[in-house]
């Protein structure tokens, strides 16, 4: 192996780290798209030079940047993310109707086995598909046509596709998650989905164990485990051991179970990672102290990891998208945080160090090993 | 040709420096000359004008002549010296944000 590439997606553009295996000194490049926000940045598994990259700002809207070369160069593909059909409502804050209206897309997710074939998670929620590398989407209308979706209601941030999972066992299974929907599965490649949020309890909703409506922050799964998830719910870090039917609660010894991103050991499937954060009301880290919890039992019982990480004075948020692993023998684990600093730890989290510090607010972390 | 001004990003987008020119077939009106930039640069479909609707993006605005004309009508005629090419129609992104 010969390194390791991040995709670091920022409030202004993208940047691209990278380091050989030792993953002790890395080369910032970047910004590119430098002033657009940069939701998400993903690369191919079948090829990591093949780069998809959610390009967008509130003046001029959605744009989707494709690398075939490992982001030496790249080329606009399209970004028509028409909604197909009739367009429905769902429940705005004030839980009135409101139609569906496309805002951006959060996260994209390529294929593990065709290279062409991608998938992007947009905002109002809804799942696209391109089978050509981007060139055309289409929409799987299954999911934002399903009948709960009409009650189906924005989080904070938005009414956010946000998690797609695709199975690394079984082609037609699919999850995804919405915030403030819930988790849903496709087990026909996503035409039809059920949500998979039994055992969700919510007090932000009127029925806290409805069978939607839940603000399901992240979920993380394990390729040698495909049926065990688990979940950084708004409140509560969950866990489910039947492909999402029913979810029980992990946050154990956790200081706190608020928090966005979830993570899994490349190589432990029963080592997870969070960042919990203080309360819904105080979106930064408890006590001035950077902490990310590492179980090594697949929950209930935690353990801080602070070494090389800020313990004072640091009142930083790591959003959802914002950490990832890399496949490495000793298993590489990276964040970034919303004042710009990308942490990374080459030793399954023992210790940390900033590979980058004074980026913009950072969306979004993605790792790749390099051939 | 009628001239036009882009914004920085859409000039990046577009790969150009400075200002284009534009053919445009008929009256020349804001839609016309949209349809003709879009034409020409297909990548900016969607960033000036909404992709379904067609209606401007709420963060953009077409100024000329030193007029904001962003709420006119799509069909109105612009200024005749727009449409002589002594002057560039302008899109412009709108100041707000950081």
């Amino acid at each position: 192996m010969s390194g390791v590439r991040l995709l670091v997606g920022t409030r202004k553009g993208l940047f691209v780290l990278t380091s050989d295996a030792a993953r002790k000194d890395w080369k910032v490049d970047g910004p590119h798209f430098g002033g657009w926000e940069i939701y998400h940045a993903n690369g191919s598994p079948v090829d990591p030079n093949r780069i998809y990259v959610s390009q967008s700002g509130g003046w001029f809207g959605q744009l989707i940047q494709r690398s075939d070369d490992g982001g030496a160069t790249w080329q606009q593909v399209d970004h028509d993310f028409t909604y197909a059909g009739e367009v429905g409502d769902h429940l705005w804050y004030d839980g009135t109707p409101r139609p569906w209206e496309f805002k951006r897309i959060w996260h994209l997710e390529p294929s593990r086995t065709e290279l062409d074939v991608v998938y992007a998670g947009a905002e109002d929620a809804a799942l696209f598909k391109s089978t050509d590398g981007g060139q055309k989407w289409v929409e799987l209308t299954g999911l934002r046509t399903h009948t709960s979706a009409p009650k189906w209601q924005p989080g904070a941030g938005g009414m956010c596709l946000h998690t797609i999972i695709l199975d690394p066992v079984n082609p037609e299974r699919i999850f995804v998650a919405i915030s403030a929907a819930g988790a849903f599965r496709s087990d026909d490649g996503g035409v039809t989905w059920q949500p998979i949020n039994r055992g969700l309890n919510s007090g932000g909703i009127p029925d806290p164990d409805a069978e939607v409506g839940h603000c399901v922050h992240r979920i993380a799964q394990h390729p040698s485990r495909p049926d065990t998830l688990f979940m950084q719910k708004h409140w509560d870090v969950m866990r489910s051991d039947d492909a999402g039917d029913n979810w029980r609660e992990i946050s154990g010894d956790l200081p706190t179970d608020f928090g966005f991103p979830i993570a899994v050991h490349a190589h432990e499937p029963e080592t997870i990672y969070v960042v919990p954060i203080t309360s819904d009301s105080l979106h930064y880290v408890m006590d001035g102290k950077l902490r990310v919890y590492r179980s090594r039992t697949g929950g209930e019982q935690w353990e801080p990891l602070t070494v090389g990480l800020p313990q004072e004075h640091c009142y930083v948020n790591v959003l959802r998208d914002a950490m990832a692993v890399d496949t490495l023998d000793e298993c590489g684990i990276y964040f970034g945080t919303s004042a710009g600093q990308v942490y990374g730890s080459a030793d399954s989290g023992d210790t940390w160090q900033a590979l980058v510090s004074d980026l913009p607010p950072i969306c979004s972390v993605e790792a790749q090993v390099l051939p | 040709m009628i001239r036009v001004v882009l914004p920085p990003h859409l000039r990046t987008l577009a790969h150009v420096s400075g200002e284009v020119q534009v053919e445009v077939p008929g009256e020349v009106t804001q839609r016309h000359v949209l349809d003709a930039v879009e034409a020409r640069f297909p990548m900016l479909v969607g960033t000036m004008r909404d992709r379904g609707t067609g209606r401007r993006r709420a963060l953009v605005r077409f100024f000329a002549c030193e007029e904001d004309l962003s709420n006119e009508s799509p069909d109105a005629a612009l200024p005749d010296r727009v449409a002589r090419g002594e002057e560039p129609f302008l899109v412009v992104g709108a100041m707000a944000g950081g």
